[in-house]
This record gives C-alpha cells, structure tokens and sequence, in this order.
C-alpha cells in the first residue's frame, strides 16, 4: 500500500516555518525547534499565530506536501495544495452523477449503511462490558432496524431521513459510552457551532482532523472534496469529504474520543468554559489528542472489501481511490468501509 | 499529421508496451506513484542533464535534447546524443543547427538497471529516433542504451519490424487518449513491479455485483452480531 506519511502540527503561537535545503525547519523566538526532511512529510497543519515563509510554501507546494491553517480551536482557515492533481474527466463524471438522482441516491445508500452499521459496532463493542444495559442494547436494535430499511434502493430525501434518526439514536446513548471521569465528561447532544461541553469540544477537533485527511485524500486520487452526494452543495463546504467522514467518523473519531476520555489520558482540566458557554482546550490537551490521533493512524487492520492490510492512516486515501474508480466504472458500487 | 497540441509523450509508449491500464492510468488519470525504482531513475536522469555540451574523443557529445514527431504525435527528450564528424551526406552525415560541417547522430539513452527481457526500452529509444529522424531530416539505422548494471553500452537496431511495433503504438495510445476510458486491469505476474499496483488494484473484486455482494454481506454478518 501506499506509504503513510507524517504530518506536522505546529500548533505553538509565534511560531516560523522556513525552508532549509530539503528540510522544513520551525522556529520559536528564533530559535530552531524543529528541522524535519520533507520527503517525511504529507502534510503541515498550523494552528493559531504560525506563519510560514513563501519559500517554503512554493518548496512544500512542488513536493505534494499540502499546507494549511486552522484557528486555534480547530476552525479551518486556508489551505496550500499545488497544481489540482488528476484526471478532469474524473472530476466530469463525479458532477456529471452529482447532478443524477438514483446515481447519487446509490452512493449515498452506501455512505449511510455503513455509517449506520459502525456506529451500531460502537455500541455493540460497549455493551459488552456492559451486559444488562437495556437501553444501549435498545439503541443497537434501533440501528439494526434502520440498516434493515436501507437494504434496498430508496430515495435520498429517504435517505437524509434515516440518517438523521440513526445519528439521535446514537448519539442519544453515546453518554453510556463513558465510563470514566463521568463527572467532568457529560454528553447531552451534539453541539458544534461552539461546542458547548468537553465532549463536544473533543469530537469537533478530532472530525476537524479528520475531515481534513479525507479532503486531502480526495484531491490526492483527482475528486474535488466540494462535491457531494449526500451532502447538498454549499459553497464553503467540503461535501463530498463530508460524505466519506459519515462511514470513517464511528471507527477512526468516535472511538478515540471515548478511548482518551476512559483511559484517562486527557482530565477535566484541559478544558475551559468560555464566558459564551462556549468550550474550548487547552494546547496540552490539543497536544494529546494530535499524538493519539496519530497514533491511531498506525493501527493495521484488514479492510473489509480489499481484503489486504492496511493502516488506518490510509482509509481516507483507500476509500476516495475506490470511489474514484466507482465514478470511472471500473466498480459496479462505492464499496464504503464497514468494520468489524 | 498532428498539431504541437496534440503530442503525447514518448515515455508513454513504454508505459503502454508494459501494459495499457498503467499508460492510462498515468497519461490519461494523472496518476504516478514513485516508487524506489523510479526515485533512482530521476537522480540518474538528473546527473545525465547536469553538464552541457563536451567534446570527446572528436565526438561531439549533447544531452537533454527535446524532441518531436508530427507524424507520430510524440514528444520527449534524448538523454544523449553523439555526433561524429562525418566528411559528406553520403556518408549519412547531417547538418545541425548552430554547428558547422556533417554529423553521424547516435542516441545513447540512460537506465538504472539491466537490459530488460521485453522489448518496452527498445520503443522509446525507437520513438525517441522518429522524432529525431523528423526534426533533422536524416535516417538513424542505430542508437544504443547504457546500462547502470552493468555499466556497458547496449546497441539497439532500428529495423523495420521496431519501427512498426513503434508506430502502432502511438496509434494504440492515442486511441485510449481520446476514449478517455481506462482499461480494465488483468493481474499477470508483472503487476508485482509496477509503481502503480496499489492505485490500479488488480486484484480487488470487480465483477458485476462485486460491491453489491460486499455490502449485502458485510451488513449481514455486522447485524448478525448480537447485542449482550
């Protein structure tokens, strides 16, 4: 398979990206801090005061490293990527069936199946240390009834609708799932546009990784991230790399979020309570949850329809690449990723 | 003949002489992957177009020559080309442009490695003379490779049989050019030495109903899972 590569987070204010000969060198208060070869690199994310020298961007740009800048909460600010890579006839088609309803009504059946059956995995994987757990067992058998109903071909308006019933069905027991700290980490609902408590706050940092690991790979294969099938256009919206999160959020975000929280690698005080309610971390905590997310990027495991081995860095990339080859017909379906 | 736009590289009709999905796959999809084999080729290409001109031996010596053929719709480059002094054109001696007096040019064209069992090096060198033969007006009955292993100089002959292989090519590349449609892959032992095996995968599932039966059944054994 395709070589996982490291990616670089920058996330201390002040700091300088340059260029040194074949290196990427940062600087704090001018002082070198880090200096890394870039054909260890797939790509540079900063967050917060980082800027970065013109060199350096040209330099990444001509070595396919993608540079990009986040808030310090993780809102994505901008990204540098070099020429578009791929095929415009891939690009044709994948707007061409944007544009077709049962084409895209097919994709999207996918894309929710296999979301709907690795969240039903999560709770399976808790509820069985949890034997007795009525409502968890509940919630699981909901799900079960939901991929029932999307066995056969239905209308994507159908579609949106047992997507969103499935997500309130899980998330609504997704408290259950935390089994540690249980005081300082409480899960009501989803809250994003600010997260309103520390869980929230964890799983809109690490889908904002993730989203970004899914667009990249989408621009790696040749498909442009803004165009989705599940996800309607919105300008500003990367919906197609929404799209790919749906299947990969269960297995790669949700469960290191629990796993950080259970295991208690991260406490309660790495997270603070803005006057808005608003919740935010603090770069310790950010620092963490990077270093597990990466971590969990080395896992090897066997992917369901390739049946090879693969580490979980490469999901993004394996996924668009067979929807890639979907949308050119060399597949007679989007194979999703669906764990066991 | 075809226009300047129209050109397709020379490297492609190597790709496509090893096999069609991986010409496609890079000159029509965009797609390369480097593996070490290629990385190696570059730093070997790079050193081959470092210097400038040099005379040896009274032979003249050019490198990183860029070509073209109208009439095959080719483009690229000669890694080298050595120009003998000859005394008259009937001696197959050409003008250059810039130099004075007749050459005999010969193309040297470098590879890591060693001579290869298929005959995909000897295209290029081929398509590399047809380009060459066109720009300068002259006939080229012989060019040659170097070998990184071992260092030796292999000689290629220009026949006809070469030259027809060569051309059917070109007109193969550009036929799946301009269908815009991929190949399907056949997975053959040379699958195991492509740069490409894990973009083309040759080996995943891909009859009718492949993805269908995968979804149906990993469903099935994901529900079949029982709740504690």
């Amino acid at each position: 398979m395709k070589k996982l590569l490291n990616t670089l987070y920058v996330m201390t204010s002040g700091s300088y990206l340059s260029r040194q000969g074949e290196t990427v060198v940062v600087r704090q208060d001018d002082e070198i801090k880090l200096q890394l070869p870039i054909h260890t690199l797939s790509a540079i994310m900063c967050f917060g005061q980082v800027s970065a020298s013109a060199p350096l961007l040209g330099f990444c740009a001509a070595r396919k490293v993608t540079v990009s800048f986040f808030s310090m909460s993780g809102r994505f600010m901008a990204r540098m990527v070099g020429p578009v890579s791929g095929n415009v006839l891939l690009r044709k088609a994948q707007y061409r069936r944007a544009d077709d309803q049962a084409f895209t009504a097919d994709i999207a059946r996918s894309f929710i199946l296999a979301k709907i059956a690795n969240c039903r995995t999560v709770l399976l994987r808790a509820s069985r240390e949890r034997i007795g757990d009525t409502v968890l067992a509940g919630a699981a058998d909901d799900l079960k009834t939901h991929l029932l109903n999307l066995s056969e071909p239905i209308a994507l308006d159908r579609i949106r609708g047992k997507e969103g019933d499935a997500a309130r069905t899980y998330f609504s027991v997704f408290d259950r799932l935390i089994t540690s700290q249980k005081e300082a980490f409480v899960f009501h609902e989803r809250s994003r546009r600010p997260p309103l408590d520390n869980i929230n706050a964890l799983l809109s940092f690490v889908y904002t990784l993730l989203a970004h690991d899914v667009a990249s790979a989408l621009e790696g294969v040749g498909l442009d991230p803004a165009v989705g099938f599940l996800h309607r256009d919105r300008p500003g919206r990367p919906g197609l790399a929404l799209d790919i999160m749906e299947e990969l959020r269960p297995f790669t975000a949700d469960r290191l979020v629990l796993s950080l929280i259970n295991l208690r690698q991260i406490k309660a005080e790495g997270f603070e309570k803005t006057a808005s309610g608003a919740v935010q971390m603090n770069d310790a905590t950010r620092k963490i949850v990077l270093t597990e997310y990466q971590k969990k990027k080395q896992e090897e495991i066997r992917h369901p329809f390739l049946n090879e081995k693969v580490v979980v860095g490469l999901l993004p990339h394996i996924q668009a690449m067979l929807l890639a080859r979907y949308l050119r017909g060399d597949l007679d379906g989007y194979p999703a990723f669906i764990f066991r | 003949m075809f226009t300047e736009d129209d050109l397709l590289p020379i490297s492609a009709l190597q790709h496509l002489a090893f096999c069609e999905r991986q010409a496609a796959l890079i000159h029509l999809e965009g797609e390369w992957q480097e593996n070490k084999l290629t990385v190696e080729g570059h730093g070997l290409h790079d050193k081959v177009h470092e210097d400038d001109a040099e005379v040896r031996n009274g032979v003249r010596l050019v490198r990183g020559l860029r070509v073209r053929s109208l009439e095959f719709g080719l483009v690229g480059a000669i890694d080298m080309l050595e120009l003998t002094p000859v005394d008259s054109a009937e001696a197959g001696g050409v003008a250059l442009p810039g130099l004075r007096g007749r050459f005999l040019p010969y193309i040297v064209e470098y590879k890591r490695g060693r001579p290869k069992l298929d005959h995909c090096d000897e295209i290029q060198l081929c398509a590399q003379a047809l380009c060459l033969e066109e720009m300068l007006g002259a006939s080229i009955a012989e060019s040659a490779f170097f070998y990184g292993t071992p260092r030796r100089r292999h000689a290629v002959t220009l026949d006809m049989d070469l030259r027809a292989e060569t051309g059917r090519l070109a007109v193969r590349l550009r036929e799946i050019i301009d269908s815009g449609q991929t190949p399907p892959p056949e997975y053959a032992p040379r699958c195991q030495n492509c740069s490409l095996i894990d973009l083309c995968l040759p080996q995943a599932p891909r009859q009718e109903g492949s993805v269908s039966r995968y979804l149906k059944r990993t469903i099935n054994e994901v529900t079949s899972e029982e709740t504690a």
